[in-house]
């Protein structure tokens, strides 16, 4: 049995150690807004959170979150109120939009360490995640626009 | 349509046909390993034991043959790749640029948002083929070796201020026991293991350095 905390809710699951983060919460949990890009940690579209920090939840195994807290999309705010939220939707960020969970999600993870980041530190931070329709712009203005800068 | 996690990423790199940390075969064309005398020459990925070398009765001769023996690890790429001169890391056979391409960050383990555990686990990951050790992260700067001559790196390896504090006894120590060097000899995947063993390499620093831990000169 594995316990962890995902989106403020404790869970106690029968699950593989070893079966990736990203599986149990779309699969078992049921929360899909989290996506499944490359399965290699590749692309980034699967980021999540693990105390805090970044992760890449297709190849992250659950035995690492477990007695931990975990925050995927759906976490990051109850009613998208979060400023990164706002503001992708203020600027139209995603275009197709499969990749934009996991973009808000490292984003987030910057801003929680480096509330005004520079576009040097945006783009160190976000450099992993790749978006095919090329939003990279529209992302940069959003983080800076998240951040008050 | 759903995918099984123990399949997928075979699957995804088969669609996407990413080169995913392919060895090229290839040593480092940047590294410069220093001559010393050896008894014999060993066969690549073999690191002869410091008995080997007893022969040698002169013991700064010895000595020096210890450190080319040990040159032999210090020049894999599996230890060269995560001791860069810069912000990236580097993978494969050639030092290539670590891709996705990452930070080093201030405390060595990436940046906020991809931190070097962000992707890299305590294991290797033999279907996403990503390598992972406990503690994954980069040498400091200091420790830099990339682009040296192991003539260089015998110094280095030797000066506090260039090799994390170490005295030469935790040198020997570090070498032998750290999880996050022996993973140069598990590199997982098809990457080219350091020669010999973890447990070899320990042995052969230990008589380089109860032998007075003589460094080569430069070659010209």
């Amino acid at each position: 049995m594995i316990r962890f905390r995902l989106n403020g809710t404790d869970q106690a699951l029968d699950v593989d150690p070893e079966m990736p983060l990203l599986w149990v919460v779309r699969d078992v949990v049921g929360l899909t807004g989290t996506k499944y890009g490359c399965g290699q940690a590749l692309c980034g579209a699967c980021t999540v959170h693990v105390d805090g920090e970044a992760v890449r939840a297709c190849v992250t195994p659950i035995r690492r979150a477990e007695n931990r807290s975990v925050t995927t999309i759906e976490g990051l705010s109850s009613d998208g109120s979060h400023p990164l939220q706002k503001a992708w939707l203020e600027l139209e960020v995603p275009q197709c939009g499969f990749c934009q969970a996991g973009q808000i999600m490292t984003a987030a993870a910057l801003l929680a360490k480096n509330a005004r980041p520079s576009d040097a530190d945006i783009e160190q931070s976000m450099s992993g995640n790749l978006c095919r329709c090329g939003t990279y712009n529209r992302i940069r203005l959003a983080v800076k626009k998240a951040a008050g800068t | 349509m759903k995918l099984a996690w123990h399949v997928a990423p075979l699957l995804a790199s088969a669609a996407l046909a990413l080169p995913l940390g392919a060895c090229a075969g290839e040593a480092s064309p940047r590294v410069t390993v220093a001559v010393a005398p050896a008894p014999s020459s060993s066969a690549p990925g073999v690191l002869l034991p410091p008995e080997a070398f007893a022969g040698i009765s002169d013991v700064h001769a010895r000595s020096l043959a210890l450190y080319g023996e040990a040159a032999k690890v210090i020049a894999s790429p599996r230890c060269q790749n995560c001791h860069p001169a810069d912000s990236s890391p580097r993978q494969r056979e050639a030092n290539e640029m670590h891709d996705p391409p990452v930070a080093r960050g201030p405390e060595d383990e990436g940046v906020p948002g991809a931190r070097c555990t962000s992707c890299h686990q305590d294991t290797n990951l033999e279907l996403a083929r990503v390598p992972g050790a406990p503690k994954w992260h980069l040498a400091p700067l200091e420790m830099a070796w990339l682009g040296k001559s192991t003539a260089a790196i015998c110094k280095q390896m030797k000066d506090p201020t260039r090799n994390g504090g170490k005295s030469l006894a935790q040198i020997v120590d570090h070498v032998t026991h750290d999880e996050l060097v022996g993973w140069g000899w598990h590199p997982g995947a098809d990457r080219i293991p350091a020669p010999g063993t973890q447990k070899d390499f320990g042995r052969i620093v230990a008589a380089w350095v109860d032998t007075g831990a003589a460094c080569p000169e430069e070659s010209r």
